[in-house]
């Protein structure tokens, strides 16, 4: 039962991260790229990784991809208005992207993982187990991430504010 | 509920991770919207967040999750700033196309 829904969530994540890769409208992709994010969360869970999946929800399909659509409306693009490479680009992308997977799935598929998997805990992924770990072995690059992010939001508004020499 | 790795071998996590990270791959590769090419980078972040969950299950270790936890929260900063610098080249070139990103060299 688990292994089957393991199979469908993989075969459909792949499948809509591809479409956001085909996919010609800028909207479109944004919109496959949620269903694969929440795909990716269903993985979390059956990994029994509850909390990542709650973050992972809250972080990308509330806080990123909101983002990403807003900023796609706020340039107003459309298909029309979308650049395509040539297909000889196309093709010599496609050609490098299918070599690496190739050689990627060829070498990991040959690897033997030496340690066995421990028994199950379900009590790892849980937030009270997780905080603990967090606050106490990874203590500081908690509080620099703190800094990464007001150095991000700093940036994002000098950024994003129209400068008033050039306009 | 009971560990899966009971019933899905470890290395099909792997071989998904490999596939969504070529399909990124592909992705940056193949298009030339600077916004599309972002996805395809979090995509590309995704696929290592799941490999490093599904170690830290198969492992039972924490610390994988934590780091999955830290690639997170350098990645919405990383979208914040991106988007930014995505917005500021629309303002100045009228295009997002990467292939006009040449005339940024004097």
């Amino acid at each position: 039962m688990i292994a089957s829904i393991f199979y469908f969530l993989a075969f459909v994540s792949i499948f809509f991260a591809f479409m956001v890769v085909v996919s010609k409208n800028p909207v479109h992709s944004v919109l496959y790229l949620i269903l694969t994010f929440f795909t990716i969360a269903g993985h979390y869970l059956l990994l029994n990784a509850q909390f990542l999946a709650l973050v992972h929800i809250v972080v990308y399909a509330g806080a990123i991809m909101v983002l990403f659509l807003f900023v796609i409306m706020l340039l107003n693009l459309n298909v029309d208005k979308e650049p395509v490479n040539t297909n000889l680009m196309k093709f010599a992308g496609a050609i490098a992207g299918g070599s690496l997977m190739l050689v990627l799935i060829a070498v990991l598929s040959k690897t033997s993982i030496m340690l066995p998997a421990h028994p199950a805990n379900t009590q790892i992924g849980l937030i009270k187990n997780l905080g603990k770990v967090l606050y106490t072995e990874y203590n500081l690059p908690f509080e620099i991430a703190s800094i990464l992010f007001l150095v991000a939001m700093i940036g994002a508004v000098i950024l994003a504010k129209k400068n008033p020499h050039t306009t | 509920m009971s560990n899966i790795f009971s019933v899905v071998p470890i290395q099909h996590y792997i071989i998904l991770s490999a596939i969504l990270f070529s399909i990124g791959v592909l992705g940056v590769l193949t298009r030339r919207n600077a916004i599309i090419i972002f996805m395809s980078v979090e995509i590309m972040l995704n696929s290592v967040n799941l490999l490093l969950a599904a170690f830290s299950t198969y492992h039972n270790d924490a610390a994988g999750q934590i780091f999955v936890f830290f690639i997170m929260a350098v990645a919405a900063a990383e979208v914040a700033v991106g988007l930014a610098i995505i917005v500021m080249i629309y303002r100045n070139i009228n295009t997002i196309d990467i292939n006009e990103l040449n005339k940024l060299k004097g």
